[in-house]
């Protein structure tokens, strides 16, 4: 990893020097604010007809932060970030995106933020190169000196790695190519904030990790905020600084995996054999419990297993609970389920 | 389509956006129960809740800030104009590249060409002039329209359905480059098969004035202004309908049309209701224009009037234009901002159908 970090780096300042913007003055743009948050919702409702998607979803994102938006099929992560991206109205409640109104949000908002919606199956004709050359001159007038847009093309194949296919038309691209390809266009005005809808479905193990490693890369080199959604625990485990579970419409868990699993786990359940008889038991202090049992017991038990309740477990139990409860219920916040 | 528009009223009970009014707001000190009655406890901290609560903390939308930039939002529209200039090359390059691009632009006029070389001898009622070199300008007018206007409609439909109408929407001011670009791409298209058909047409067929300066000006405006009059209303069908498919009820009306617009049978021989019918549409005007370019001034006495009408071409032509004009750009806009509603709607409805 680190060799590729500098090899990238190095990458992207010479990217600096070798662009040529037209017509850029630099500064002319806002200057961003490093305080603000990148992302802020407070009380959002979204409602279509009589189902409500969202019940009052509050989140908040800082400027550099990666967070996974985690939950089953259904939760309302893709409507989130529809609504963040400016793509739905909602029903209520306060939003702020790069400090704007999606709702308000013009062209040169818009060309701060990258996305990369679950399928594209567009431009199929073109040729992976000419594409992000099409797509990047939007952007140049919106370079800033923080901030050079669009990246060099060439330097964007690189970056994600299709290199072999850069004269490829796009629709002779295997999935996970083309799901790279539609990261690199979402990357293409170097945007403060990208948002990323299910990245690695339908990838395989090497597609995924290889993914993985881009998003670190992007968070790491470009102080890029990115709030991603994935239905997998371990996806956001692996990518985000922070996680927030969202089922049935609300945010039920907010926190790193680490805080998270410590949240959860504070129980532990104790296995034991005592005289060739299994016992169970869910207690607070494992150690403790574990150590009196020896005083009581002595040589008497065998076979110990000590198991901390895991955050998948928790997870996986409250997506059951939801999904049996039809979608009708909010779920409880995730320290009040039965662990 | 059964999900409600994304601007669809919001519900009353939080119509308001203060955030010092708004019911979540005051639900958030409180146990959280958005919506329904299920009780939370207050185990994880919500990210807001750093002990009071501060309603009009909420930060204020910060207005658009391009506009005082020195190139500022116009220049940023030019930009995104030339890259359709760009896309509209690259798009043009890959049609003309593909068979069934080319297939379908050449099609009509290939089949044409076929059949009035075999009917060559036949004349123009009153004429010694052939039927077959009378009737290749119409055939080319009508390509026009095929090539415009139906290609541009049955494009537009196909890239809201594959997402490209999207990607545009998520880049700044892409729409104007994705307009330009199709619109200009198609154009092309539609040139190239108004031309390219009159290489063969003039070593099979005699009569055609293709050596004189005069008639490929007269071709020159009438294509021009053909396509500025039809290429928006194909921009305003292909918003219309949802899918390519369902632009084949369109497809019927417009064969009535041909078949009435002079192109296969002379205007004059029609009755009288018919003319002034084919007359309200620009396929008529268009193949008319191309016949006065193409056809010796004597042929004149077969049509409408006795006469090439250039002044009533370019006025039907032109009120076609300004009509299209006025409507693509609103009906353009009504199509942007439906297509995430019904993408989110799919996936949605997708979503539904797995088993829970």
């Amino acid at each position: 990893m680190p060799s590729t970090s500098a090899q990238v780096d190095d990458e992207l300042s010479r990217g600096h020097f070798n662009e040529k913007i037209e017509g850029m003055n630099p500064g002319d743009i806002e200057k961003e604010k490093p305080d603000e948050p990148a992302i802020e919702t407070r009380g959002l409702r979204m409602r279509y007809g009589s189902a409500d998607v969202l019940r009052g979803v509050d989140l908040r994102v800082r400027r550099g932060e990666v967070v996974a938006l985690l939950g089953p099929n259904g939760a309302g992560k893709t409507t989130t970030i529809e609504i963040l991206e400016g793509f739905r109205r909602r029903s209520a409640g306060e939003v702020r995106v790069l400090g704007t109104d999606p709702d308000d949000g013009d062209e040169a908002w818009r060309a701060r933020l990258g996305i990369v919606l679950q399928s594209w199956r567009d431009h199929g004709r073109w040729r992976v190169r000419e594409l992000l050359d099409q797509l990047g001159r939007y952007y140049t007038p919106y370079s800033t000196a923080e901030r050079r847009r669009p990246y060099d093309p060439q330097e964007l194949i690189g970056l994600v790695g299709l290199e072999g296919q850069a004269e490829a038309s796009v629709a002779r691209l295997s999935g996970g190519q083309r799901r790279r390809l539609d990261v690199a266009i979402g990357l293409v005005g170097r945007p403060e904030l990208l948002f990323l809808d299910e990245p690695t479905v339908g990838f395989d193990p090497q597609a995924r990790q290889d993914f993985h490693e881009l998003v670190r890369r992007l968070a790491d080199l470009e102080d890029t905020t990115i709030l991603l959604t994935t239905h997998d625990l371990d996806e956001a485990e692996r990518l985000a600084d922070r996680i927030l579970i969202l089922v049935g419409g609300v945010i039920v868990a907010d926190g790193g995996a680490a805080e998270l699993t410590r949240r959860v786990s504070g129980k532990a359940e104790v296995r034991y054999n005592l005289d060739g008889e299994w016992h169970a038991a869910s207690v607070e202090d494992a150690a403790g419990y574990v150590r009196g049992l020896f005083e009581r017991h002595g040589d008497a038990v065998t076979d110990l297993e000590v198991r901390r309740t895991r955050l998948e477990e928790v997870y996986l139990a409250m997506v059951r609970d939801f999904e049996s409860a039809g979608h009708a219920e909010v779920p409880g916040r995730l320290a009040e389920v039965p662990a | 389509m059964t999900t409600p528009e994304p601007s669809s009223p919001r519900p009353p009970d939080h119509t308001t956006p203060k955030p010092a009014a708004s019911p979540p707001e005051s639900d958030r000190t409180a146990p959280r129960s958005p919506g329904t009655a299920a009780p939370h406890s207050s185990g994880t901290t919500a990210p807001h809740s750093s002990g009071t609560t501060e309603p009009a903390a909420f930060p204020p939308s910060i207005p658009p800030v391009d506009s005082g930039s020195p190139g500022g939002r116009g220049g940023a529209r030019v930009v995104a104009f030339r890259a359709g200039l760009h896309r509209a090359r690259v798009e043009f390059r890959q049609s003309a590249t593909s068979a069934q691009d080319v297939w379908g632009a050449l099609f009509l006029p290939a089949v044409a060409l076929v059949v009035m070389y075999l009917l060559r001898h036949n004349t123009v009622p009153g004429t010694g002039f052939s039927l077959g070199s009378q009737s290749i300008p119409g055939v080319l007018g009508l390509n026009v329209v095929f090539s415009g206007m139906m290609a541009l409609a049955m494009t537009l439909t196909m890239d809201r359905e594959d997402g490209t109408l999207l990607r545009a929407k998520a880049t700044p001011n892409g729409m104007i480059g994705y307009l330009t670009g199709k619109v200009l791409s198609r154009a092309g298209m539609a040139v190239a098969g108004a031309l390219v058909p009159l290489v063969p047409a003039a070593f099979l067929f005699d009569g055609l004035r293709l050596g004189e300066v005069s008639s490929w000006l007269t071709l020159s405006w009438v294509l021009a202004i053909g396509l500025v009059a039809v290429l928006p209303i194909g921009a305003v069908l292909g918003s219309l309908f949802e899918s390519a498919q369902a632009m084949g009820v369109i497809t019927l009306p417009l064969m009535a049309l041909m078949a009435v617009s002079g192109v296969f049978y002379p205007l004059t021989a029609l009755p009288g209701w018919l003319q002034v019918v084919a007359q309200l549409f620009p396929v008529y005007w268009l193949g008319l224009g191309l016949r006065s370019a193409l056809l010796p001034d004597a042929l004149a006495a077969a049509e409408v009037g006795d006469s090439w009408r250039h002044l009533e071409t370019a006025g039907v032509l032109g009120a076609w234009a300004l009509l299209g004009f006025a409507l693509a750009p609103a009906v353009l806009r009504r199509m942007a901002r439906r297509k995430s509603g019904s993408a989110v709607a799919a996936r949605r409805a997708k979503a539904l159908q797995r088993p829970l």
